[in-house]
């Protein structure tokens, strides 16, 4: 089985799908990998350190796309690139399907199989594959670095002979993987970093990174979304969060946006007006560009400056690092294809939830979007490290609990109902003026009395002293040894005084070990 | 003592005892309640002595005098591990008792005979009181048995059980129809000891039929039946004192009960009924669904990352228990309390083979209680913790309970140690826990685990700290 590694074609895109190291992996897999000559060059991998490894170099593209079983790239393909896909061929790059219907039409007339590496679920087993999150570490860090570049400051404060320098502050909005390695990156360089995102779960990912968690002021309403994404908010929280960036903007020196939500346009958070609030040199950095960006003057892949504020919208940052973002990719690569099984066992299988979630196309029919996961587990999103909030699995839970319960609760009653009428009638059936009788029912009353005092009492007895409480009723229950002295004094020792006085024997030993080895246990539980 | 003397007596016992439970809400006020409780034992015990009733002081000195022997002695010398087979011997005890006195009220000539419907009603009170004592009894004595590893921990299934249980049910019914009328069977006495050997037989049976890991709750409901056969009693001798007591300890083992069924996420009724909670010990049983490449860890790599770790929570099983590994752990949790690292304990409900078993061993060994926290108050911390380390438990820690519908375990609170950094497993070996289910945290990325004997390897951890 062959594997292709075309050139990418995309404009200023340096990175390549499959670096060297990766191709080795991928021999002992069983494959074979031919690749097109100079892919891996801008990203500093020449042919030669490919065809150390057993990669046989073709000259031109046509050629490793109409020899290769399965075409790697980190790109989508180019319309002109689709055009040479092999019939029945398969596909493994970043594909985006919401928004490349057209691409998807043009390879389902080639029976191509598609697999997406932006659709790999973002469960813990498929973390290893996750590129999304490696290449968000990478713009997330490149964001600052890129920022540091345009800024005409230091980052960290110093005190010097010349006077005193104040250290940068740094504003980032979007605390998924790029938002929390800015704040990383940010804070390494020396700035203060403050971050905001709607889900209030990353708090404490931003703040175990050194930077300062905003708060809106605000009823609490976390925005958090699923799969570690944050959801649309409601107006007024929108209005509170605007409000908040407008005082940040007038006292922060860079902003870096990162707020994306899943399938639509980015969200709107920088205005104009917020701009030109922004001390001269202030430089902003939209890592969300791509989608419409975080900032209106955003332009993407351009750098613009307004009022004196430096804004980015560069959309290549991964590829601005090529080659750490090509081993990470080609890293998700490998792993990809051995848990499809490697050459021995490949297989495309549609009950493994890693591959039916990534399945875009399938020899000529069209597999996205997969089915929603039957029973989401909780979700370790991958961006964050979050899991589901304490709220969401009450929910769940209560969920189907209410229905089993009402049933329960409508037969409990009929059962209650049912012992009420029964002791009605017997006791109405019982004759009146028979001191035994009566007495009966004196003792009934205080049984049922001492009933409910018990269950009253119990309950505030804490599990940590469960044990003492189970050897301290068992002593005090040996008070059944009053039974016993009841029955010994008769006027001959007959058979009944001698169980009498066996009763009397076990109940003391139960009475005197209980309340003892109570004491003893008791007497361990220090503070 | 005249008779109302003794009522008084009776009813400031009755208070004594009552304050007694209500001490042990927590740790400060138990050992007060204790002294409450032996306090009210003693003036029930001289008001029954000096009443008019008691004259044979002789065969209660007796009978008492080689009792406190046994008593104290097995007091002082029970283990704190051992801990579930002397209760479950108690309970047994109490049980027994309830039998005597009901049989011992059945033959004593001396009795007033009473006629008509209050006839009746006395002797349905003796023989159910010898009934639910004699299920105590055995039922008691074969938990003794299963936890003292002298039975097989496996629970026992026979064909048509629930079939069977009915039938001694419904021959009970009948045999106490006939003690009250003598239609078939004219001695009544032939038939409570007909009565008293059925009854022992479902005892025997119901218990049988549990698995090891539902011990805490047939400890419990041992507990509740024993106080109730004691309620019993004080129905059949007329006596308020035993009946109040019986009440206090039946709703405290009920309660009981119920609080550990809620740990497990189980009914109380198919605990009862058994047929759960398979296997014995850690080992064996094949793994289910969940497989995968599990890391495996040394002592000195554990101890490097105890060192490392700001924060450690320990999360003690039966496996603790079993490799008395309790004083070693106590030496850990010093070192790195002294290194300034926090350390806390998470105690899960059914942890262990008797409700609160950790928190006595643990404070046997001197961690103070205040680092001990239960499940719902220490959940919530585990995604801010470094390191944690799980002891010689599996099923309290299964996220499959929380995920996987099919699970036998869905639905049961389980600590969510996973969340943690890291975590370490001491286990002897990969098998199953308790209810025979794989567990997906083993094979989590940031679990490892520390494979042997939970003692040894904390002994070899303490020393690399």
């Amino acid at each position: 089985m062959i594997i292709g590694i075309p050139k990418e074609i995309f404009l200023e895109e340096r990175r390549v799908a499959l670096v060297p190291r990766g191709a080795e992996a991928l021999r002992k897999l069983g494959f074979e990998i031919i690749l097109e000559t100079t892919a891996g060059e801008a990203a500093d991998y020449s042919d030669a350190k490919y065809e150390e490894v057993g990669v046989t170099i073709a000259q031109n593209a046509r050629e490793v796309w109409a020899q290769s079983d399965i075409i790697i790239k980190v790109r989508e393909p180019q319309t002109s690139e689709a055009d040479m896909m092999k019939e029945g061929g398969t596909l493994i790059s970043f594909f985006w399907p919401a928004k490349n219907g057209e691409l998807l039409d043009r390879l389902n007339s080639k029976n191509a199989t598609v697999l997406a590496m932006d659709c790999i679920p973002r469960i813990s087993r498929a973390q290893k594959m996750d590129a999304l999150s490696s290449m968000a570490n990478i713009s997330g860090y490149r964001a600052v670095v890129e920022a540091a570049h345009e800024f005409p400051h230091f980052f960290t404060g110093q005190i010097t002979a010349a006077g005193k320098i104040d250290p940068a502050k740094v504003l980032i909005i979007g605390g998924g993987v790029a938002g929390l390695a800015a704040v990383g990156a940010a804070k390494g360089l020396g700035a203060i970093v403050r971050a905001f995102d709607t889900r209030l779960a990353v708090r404490e990912q931003v703040e175990s990174l050194g930077g300062e968690f905003l708060e809106l002021d605000f009823p609490e309403e976390d925005g958090e979304g699923g799969g570690g994404y944050a959801k649309t908010m409601s107006e007024e929280f929108i209005k509170a969060e605007m409000k908040l960036f407008a005082e940040q903007a007038i006292e922060v020196d860079i902003i870096i946006t990162t707020a994306l939500i899943p399938g639509r346009e980015a969200p709107k958070l920088i205005t104009s007006g917020m701009v030109e609030s922004m001390r001269e040199g202030s430089v902003i950095v939209d890592l969300a560009s791509e989608q419409g960006g975080n900032c209106t003057l955003t332009k993407p892949n351009e750098k613009v400056v307004h009022h004196g504020v430096t804004i980015l919208g560069y959309t290549d940052l991964p590829s601005r690092m090529a080659a750490l973002s090509s081993r990470l990719y080609s890293a998700g690569i490998v792993h990809l294809l051995d848990e499809m099984g490697g050459k021995e066992a490949y297989s495309v299988d549609l009950e493994n939830e890693i591959i039916r979630g990534a399945l875009v196309l399938r020899e000529g029919s069209i597999m996205w979007p997969p089915p929603k996961p039957k029973n989401p587990g909780p979700k370790y999103s991958v961006d964050t490290g979050l899991r589901p909030s304490k709220e969401e699995k009450v929910e769940l839970k209560s969920e189907e609990q209410e229905i089993s319960f009402s049933v329960g609760r409508i037969l409990k009653y009929i059962i209650l109902l049912a012992i009420a009428i029964g002791i009605y009638s017997a006791g109405n059936s019982l004759p009146n003026n028979d001191p035994f009788v009566e007495r009966f029912i004196d003792q009934l009353t205080v049984f049922v009395l001492a009933c409910f005092v018990g269950w009253q009492v119990i309950w505030n007895v804490k599990p940590a002293l469960h044990t003492p409480l189970m050897s301290v009723t068992n002593a005090i229950s040996g008070i059944i040894i009053i039974g016993g002295i009841l029955q010994i004094s008769q006027s001959e020792i007959n058979a009944s005084v001698i169980l009498g006085a066996a009763a009397i024997l076990l109940a003391a030993i139960n009475v005197v070990g209980g309340f003892l080895v109570t004491n003893r246990m008791l007497a361990m539980f220090r503070q | 003592m005249s008779n109302n003397a003794v009522v008084i007596f009776y009813i400031v016992a009755a208070v004594l005892f009552i304050m007694s439970l209500g001490g042990l809400s927590n740790q400060e006020s138990a050992r007060r309640g204790n002294w409450f409780g032996i306090l009210g034992m003693l003036l029930a015990l001289i008001a029954v002595t000096a009443s008019e009733e008691v004259t044979a002081y002789g065969i209660l000195a007796v009978s008492m005098f080689p009792a406190v022997l046994i008593g104290g002695v097995l007091a002082a010398r029970v283990k704190m591990t051992d801990m579930p087979q002397l209760v479950a011997i108690l309970h047994s005890f109490v049980g027994a008792a309830a039998v005597l006195v009901g049989l011992s009220l059945q033959l004593d000539e001396s009795k007033i005979a009473h006629e008509g419907i209050a006839g009746i009603i006395h002797n349905i009170e003796i023989f159910v009181g010898v009934c639910i004592g004699s299920i105590t009894f055995t039922g008691s004595v074969i938990a003794f048995g299963k936890l003292q590893g002298l039975i097989s921990g496996k629970p026992l299934l026979l064909p048509a059980r629930h079939f069977l249980n009915l039938i001694i049910l419904v021959a009970t019914v009948w045999l106490g129809m006939e003690f009250v009328s003598h239609n078939v069977i004219t001695d009544p006495t032939t038939s409570i000891l007909i009565a008293l050997t059925l009854t022992g037989i479902l005892g025997v049976h119901l218990v049988m039929a549990i698995g090891g890991a539902d011990m805490p709750v047939v400890v419990s409901m041992l507990n509740s039946y024993s106080g109730w056969a004691a309620a019993a009693a004080g129905f059949m001798l007329g006596n308020n004192l035993l009946l109040i007591v019986g009440a206090l300890v039946g709703s405290s083992g009920l309660i009981l009960s119920l609080f550990m069924c809620r740990g497990m996420n189980r009914s109380l009724i198919s605990v009862i009924l058994g047929g759960f909670g398979t296997g014995d010990g850690g080992g064996g049983g094949a793994m289910k669904t969940p497989d995968g490449d599990v890391t495996s860890i040394d002592t000195d790599a554990t101890s490097q990352l105890l060192k490392n770790a700001k924060s450690v929570t320990i999360v003690p099983g039966y496996g603790m228990a079993v490799a008395q590994a309790q004083h070693t752990i106590a030496k850990i949790t010093k070192k790195l309390r002294e290194n300034n690292t926090q350390v806390l304990f998470a105690i899960h409900p059914v942890a262990g083979r008797l409700p609160g078993h950790m928190n006595v061993l643990l404070a046997e060994a001197n961690i103070p209680y205040d680092i001990v926290l239960e499940l719902d108050e220490i959940n919530h911390t585990f995604a801010a913790t470094d390191v944690v380390m799980v002891i010689g438990a599996n099923d309290i820690v299964n996220p499959s309970a929380l995920d996987d519908p099919n699970s036998p375990i869905a639905g049961m609170p389980v600590l969510e140690v996973w969340n943690a950094k890291n975590v370490i497993v001491m286990k002897r070996s990969m098998g199953a826990g308790y209810a025979g289910v794989g567990n997906p945290l083993f094979f989590n990325e940031n679990t490892s685990m520390l494979f042997g004997d939970a003692g040894e390897n904390v002994d070899a951890i303490l020393a690399s700290l």
